[in-house]
């Protein structure tokens, strides 16, 4: 299977990366390159093999639920989370307008 | 007295703890060196007063007669991958220049409560994505080696963890952490004459260290000794709650159970790893290392790993899935670069910001990844790929029933020049070859230096252990490094 530009246009627009014309231009023989490269996986015989979910079997396991549990990753931050934000403003992050 | 940067890990904590010299006086040979190293770029920043903060205070803790941590007066480099409280972390990238975390990472905040201090965030592959440090928006890394040629030709010093081994090779730091998702401490640590392991997956926390493949992602320790490693890797692991795969296992006590007698080991070599294309002398040097196992007692079986050549093409299914995924967080909102043009609507300050702010090889993997999980596409290339990878993983299973290790090659081939792969991600990415399997099944591994090549470079040796097994790996590595006996080290240009 390879990729058109018009599809390699597509994929960057759903990764949101623009992408100019030049950039598109390199950006297909190199994908395509690597998708003909990895196309060999469909070769493999997966009759009945089911797809790995975790690399080492582990149970997930669920905090206690308790409020600031780990004041680290609790509430209460909100300069530290805005610290290092492009534009935060009265105590939010800054955005362009979303609505007219 | 001698000179102290030519110290390890080891010697430098004990001779701390006997009073034969400072932290302090460790610490500024450190803090000198690295300032005098800026030709090899490994560092993006140094940060010579963290390290003489910690260095004082364990001179001050140790004349108070306090107990001294396991790494206590030690400086090393922190690879910028992991997030150092009031400390630029950059992962090597433009759209994280500036970002200065409010936290630290659990690896980084375990290792300080060692005693360790940190002389600076070493350089890398931009978000860990290269095998060459060629990635980095803040240029690439010079290994400190040269081919015996007189060429003094630039030589790659190995990726992702460059800067971690460049320094460590130059004798900038005796220790750095590195981060492994392909190989990006083994291959490295190959490439530059020192020793890295990959522990099991889920030994070393990924809190606070910049996420690229998840599945994969593992912190280790990168040093000049396998003891050295040992130290620092029971200071980097233990279970951490706010990982939710993190190990809830006790970390063993490596460096103390070391042992280098293989009697009644038994070491698989595994035969797909003979592929073409892999150099002579790489070939001469697994054989010498079949040899050195022999004789520290092991027992050598051939094994078989059938779907070894299948390891790479799934690993660019896997990593680049879960990166597209890991970096859709940088959206130029909540930290980082933001770029907005003129009249820009939210969605083009994203498209903007990410265009601006990530380099090419990042990019590609973003839209490989994307690619492969998009409506249509998902179940030929990635769940295809996961069962592969269950494939990969089996293939080990089932050598386990017949041996305790694995010795192969690091690489393919000895350190490359800058420049010779960039143009071909392909060429590029198949250097993870030998390093690739084991890090999709989550195994231990780790790389020794085994000798130089009739060009003056160091080779390395992989060691490859059953999950949980450190210890196996790192024995069977100290038997490699009893007798290969390797001291070369760079002549010093910088």
């Amino acid at each position: 299977m390879s990729v058109t530009r018009e599809t390699v246009a597509k994929i960057a627009s759903l990764a949101r990366i623009r992408m100019g014309e030049d950039e598109l231009d390199r950006m297909v023989p190199e994908l395509n390159a690597i998708l003909g490269w990895v196309e060999q996986l469909g070769e493999v015989d997966c009759t009945g093999v089911e797809p790995m979910t975790a690399v080492i079997p582990q149970k997930l396991r669920l905090r206690d639920d308790v409020v600031d549990a780990d004041p680290l990753t609790g509430g209460g931050v909100r300069d530290a989370v805005l610290a290092n934000a492009p534009a935060a403003e009265h105590g939010f992050f800054g955005v362009p307008k979303v609505i007219e | 007295m001698s000179d102290l940067t030519e110290l390890g890990v080891k010697a430098i904590r004990d001779g701390v703890a006997a009073g034969d010299f400072t932290a302090r006086e460790v610490a500024e040979a450190f803090n000198a060196a690295v300032a005098a190293a800026a030709k090899l770029n490994a560092f993006i920043v140094a940060t010579p007063e963290k390290a003489l903060e910690a260095a004082e205070k364990v001179d001050a803790d140790r004349a108070a007669g306090k107990p001294l941590g396991e790494m206590a007066g030690v400086p090393i480099g922190m690879k910028d991958l992991f997030a150092t409280k009031g400390v630029q972390t950059t992962a090597a990238s433009h759209i994280l220049e500036g970002f200065v975390p409010q936290y630290e990472s659990t690896v980084s905040q375990k290792l300080w409560d060692a005693g360790a201090g940190m002389l600076g965030k070493l350089n890398l592959d931009q978000f860990a994505m290269g095998s060459s440090n060629e990635t980095s928006y803040f240029g690439n890394v010079i290994s400190p080696w040269r081919r015996n040629d007189g060429g003094n030709a630039a030589l790659a010093p190995g990726g992702s963890s460059g800067g971690s081994s460049a320094a460590v090779a130059a004798r900038l730091c005796p220790a750095a952490t590195g981060t492994d998702t392909g190989g990006s401490i083994r291959q490295p640590a190959a490439f530059t004459g020192i020793s890295g392991i990959k522990p099991t997956y889920g030994r070393c926390s990924r809190w606070g260290i910049v996420a690229f493949a998840s599945s994969l992602d593992q912190a280790g320790p990168m040093a000049r000794s396998v003891e050295d490693c040992a130290i620092m890797l029971e200071a980097m692991a233990g279970f951490d709650p706010k990982d939710s795969t993190s190990l809830d296992m006790p970390v063993p006590e490596w460096a103390a159970s070391l042992n280098p007698d293989l009697r009644g080991k038994k070491v698989g070599i595994p035969r797909e790893y003979r592929m073409e294309g892999t150099d002579e002398e790489i070939l001469k040097s697994w054989d010498q290392g079949i040899a050195w196992l022999r004789d520290a007692g092991a027992e050598v079986v051939d094994v078989s790993l059938p779907h070894t050549k299948y390891a790479l093409p799934a690993y660019y299914i896997v990593a680049p899935a879960e990166a597209s995924s890991n970096l859709a967080r940088y959206d130029g909102v909540r930290y980082g670069l933001r770029e907005l043009p003129e009249g820009a609507n939210l969605q083009e300050m994203y498209a903007a910001t990410r265009a601006a702010g990530f380099g090419d090889e990042v990019k590609r993997r973003i839209l490989i990844g994307t690619y492969v999980l998009s409506a249509g596409f998902y179940d030929a290339y990635y769940t295809q790929a996961q069962k592969v990878r269950a494939l990969i993983a089996r293939d080990f299973e089932q050598a386990w029933g017949q041996c305790d290790l694995l010795l192969a090659p690091t690489t393919p081939t000895a350190a490359f020049a800058l420049g010779d792969k960039l143009d071909d991600p392909l060429s590029m990415y198949l250097n993870d070859v030998f390093s690739v399997p084991a890090s999709l099944a989550g195994l231990p591994a780790m790389s020794v230096p085994a000798g130089l090549n009739s060009e003056g470079l160091p080779l390395g040796l992989q060691v490859i252990g059953k999950a949980f097994d450190e210890q196996g790996v790192l024995d069977a590595a100290l038997a490699i490094e009893q007798r290969a006996g390797f001291a070369a080290k760079p002549e010093k240009w910088w």
